[in-house]
């Protein structure tokens, strides 16, 4: 996993609460037995006017002009402020390796679906909660400037503007170490090889039923 | 000192190691496998030169990819080359590792979450994990069950372990009992309206109550499903006499030397009178009616008796939006009554309504009718091979044909159209799958989430009416 530190960047809005995992990456793309090219496809019944399939060539499809990311104002953009439940429904693990194929390596919305919320930070997102009001407040400033840009810093937690003002937001510790350093989860819970034996040994003879 | 609620027991038995950040290193007891979300995992293990820690723990099926009708070509009868990869990579991997896997010739086949419990391979106070979000249905049986992305189901994979932070607990006590033809969807369904789709974030369900207690296990099953759609990543219920005679002489479950010892432990798994959970809901079993979803998240729900809500009654800016997006989508207008809908399509499957108890209840509305004229298709999925075959020993497949439905293969099919069974652009569906989100029945398809009865219903008079008017 890259390690994440800070990002200034591009922000696009995406204004609808519940946008779900369907949408960020629809089905047909989930035949692929790969981790990488899903970013072409990321949103892709509102992105594009045509039925996407896997396989396609992307260039040459028609697109939604009147969907955000399609709009030139929005184009290189890192940071995605979005509404509630961002990511509800399916588990695949396809949707943020779309969002971050993409390019986008921040989310910052009032609310996650728990399922893609830890999806995301194996994948090194950082996913930022912050009260309603304030992504409000953001929705309000991404529309008024054009190439509105943020500075997302988080070491320190923080998030600064243009103008220098900053908003600070909460992150579990274990969260923000693995992203800072990069950590791969299957490495750091080999360390513990003896502790899940021991455990296996003491739980076969008190649930021998649970190991046959 | 305070009881424990039936989540944190379980969790306290799977807890390997404190990590002393929040987190605990929790032992998982069960993985089940399917071709779409493991391919990545695997690879993962192989790049990195790992291998199972525990290859007894994994089950594998393919059924998201499957074709439901003929099926006696086996892989080579799937056309779509790029799903046809998938199911391939899945059985390739599946025999280099060692997984047994039910492959799409075996009886055993199935959906995911119909096998697990079928197999007896799902047990009460296990930890149960799948790459589908839809994990959550094992819960059913007192277990810690719960949707994983890929990175998991490989980590699982490598070291039988997931890095988890605990959940906050809630109840959700439906209370008294339902009225004669309301069943278990109607019920989730009344639940996730009530809590809405983000409701459970967080938390980890148990559903309680009288209503609950009196369901039967297919039942249980169908309200720990779509958990999941009320945002929780686990739904649970208490152990009883049901889920151990359910579990009882099945293939996986524990034979005479461990069966009294593990019935023993398994009574022990409900919540203790005195437990404290985060938060308690309730819900009046009586005031629950047959649920229809008007909109384009399953928490966008109503009563068959009433009307497709109007967006102007909504005094939120957010969700007068959505709600406005939705009925723009659905090509629905405002206070329409529900049982004026027509519809196009009707699919009868899925993780959530495939299991035998489904298939007959929608068999006792269709027995002797005909489905409308208007319905294009009507498609019955029996969740699993051996579903399929208990269903023909019924009869039920008869009953469905001569209605005029069609009788499919097991598979996920419909519910999210990976395989050839979908809607066309603005295609209406009476749907007893789990999600109505846009595009998820095929692109521009409209999907009405309903019970099964209510499903065969649609199908009979080409509408949403109230199975009891039948």
């Amino acid at each position: 996993m890259e390690k994440f530190t800070n990002l200034k960047a591009i922000v696009a809005p995406m204004d609808r609460p519940n946008v779900d995992t369907d949408a960020i990456i629809p089905k047909q793309f989930l035949k692929s037995i790969k981790r990488s090219g899903f970013g072409p496809n990321l949103f892709d019944e509102w992105r594009y006017l045509d039925q996407g399939e896997p396989g396609m060539d992307n260039s040459g499809r028609p697109l939604n002009e009147e969907f955000v990311l399609n709009q030139s104002r929005y184009q290189g953009a890192k940071i995605l402020i979005a509404r509630e439940n961002f990511g509800c429904g399916s588990s695949r693990e396809h949707a943020p390796w779309a969002l971050l194929d993409y390019g986008f390596q921040v989310i910052i919305a009032p609310s996650f679906a728990d399922i893609f919320f830890s999806n995301s930070f194996k994948n090194g997102i950082l996913l930022i909660k912050l009260d309603a009001n304030i992504i409000d407040e953001l929705f309000n400033d991404v529309a008024v400037n054009e190439g509105y840009e943020l500075n997302v810093d988080l070491e320190k937690q923080t998030i600064t503007k243009a103008d220098g003002t900053t908003i600070s937001f909460e992150i579990d510790e274990f969260r923000k170490h693995r992203l800072l350093n990069g950590l791969d989860d299957i490495g750091l819970t080999m360390q513990h090889v003896d502790d899940i034996k021991t455990y296996e040994q003491r739980r076969s003879a008190e649930a021998p039923w649970l190991f046959k | 000192m305070t009881g424990k609620t039936l989540y944190e027991k379980i969790w306290d038995q799977h807890v390997v190691r404190d990590n002393g950040d929040g987190t605990a290193l929790l032992y998982i007891d069960r993985q089940l496998v399917h071709e779409v979300t493991s391919p990545q995992a695997f690879e993962g293990l192989r790049l990195a030169g790992r291998k199972l820690w525990r290859v007894d723990a994994n089950l594998a099926t393919p059924d998201h990819n499957v074709p439901t009708t003929n099926r006696s070509q086996g892989i080579e009868g799937i056309e779509d080359p790029v799903a046809r990869l998938q199911v391939e990579t899945l059985d390739k991997n599946c025999s280099e590792f060692g997984i047994t896997e039910f492959k799409m010739d075996d009886i055993r086949q199935g959906i995911v979450h119909v096998i697990g419990p079928e197999q007896g391979a799902t047990l009460p106070g296990m930890t149960v994990v799948c790459g589908d979000s839809h994990t959550s249905t094992h819960g059913a049986f007192g277990a810690l069950a719960h949707g994983i992305g890929t990175s998991e189901v490989e980590h699982v994979m490598a070291t039988q372990c997931l890095i988890q932070a605990k959940s906050k607990t809630m109840l959700v006590s439906v209370n008294g009992k339902v009225n004669t033809g309301i069943t278990a969807k109607d019920i989730v369904l009344a639940v996730i309206g009530e809590i809405g789709t983000a409701g459970g974030t967080g938390y980890a369900i148990e559903f309680g109550g009288e209503a609950i207690r009196t369901l039967s296990m297919e039942g249980r099953m169908t309200v720990c499903n779509m958990a999941i759609e009320a945002g929780a990543r686990a739904g649970m219920i208490a152990v009883d006499q049901k889920t151990i005679d359910y579990v009882e002489g099945r293939p996986y479950a524990p034979k005479a030397d461990t069966w009294d010892q593990a019935v023993a432990a398994w009574n022990d798994l409900r919540s203790d009178a005195d437990a404290k959970f985060d938060t308690v809901v309730n819900i009046d079993a009586e005031s629950i009616k047959p649920q229809v979803t008007w909109g384009t998240s399953p928490e966008m729900v109503v009563s068959i008796d009433s009307q497709v809500p109007d967006p102007a009654n909504e005094k939120d800016d957010v969700k007068r939006e959505g709600m406005i997006a939705a009925l723009s989508y659905m090509g629905l207008t405002a206070n329409t009554p529900m049982n004026e809908i027509k519809v196009d399509k009707v699919f009868i499957g899925s993780c959530t309504n495939s299991r035998i108890e489904d298939m007959r209840a929608a068999a006792e509305i269709a027995k002797g009718r005909k489905v409308a004229s208007n319905i294009k298709l009507a498609l019955v999925v029996p969740g699993s091979g051996l579903i399929k075959q208990q269903a023909e020993k019924e009869g039920l497949d008869k009953i469905f044909i001569e209605a005029g439905f069609e009788w499919r293969e097991p598979g996920c099919s419909m519910c999210l159209a990976m395989n050839a069974d979908r809607l066309e652009p603005q295609e209406r569906c009476a749907s007893t799958s789990n999600r109505n989100f846009e595009g998820r029945q095929g692109q521009g398809g409209r999907t009405h989430l309903v019970s099964p009865a209510m499903a065969a219903a649609a199908a009979i008079k080409g509408h949403f009416v109230d199975v009891n008017e039948l």
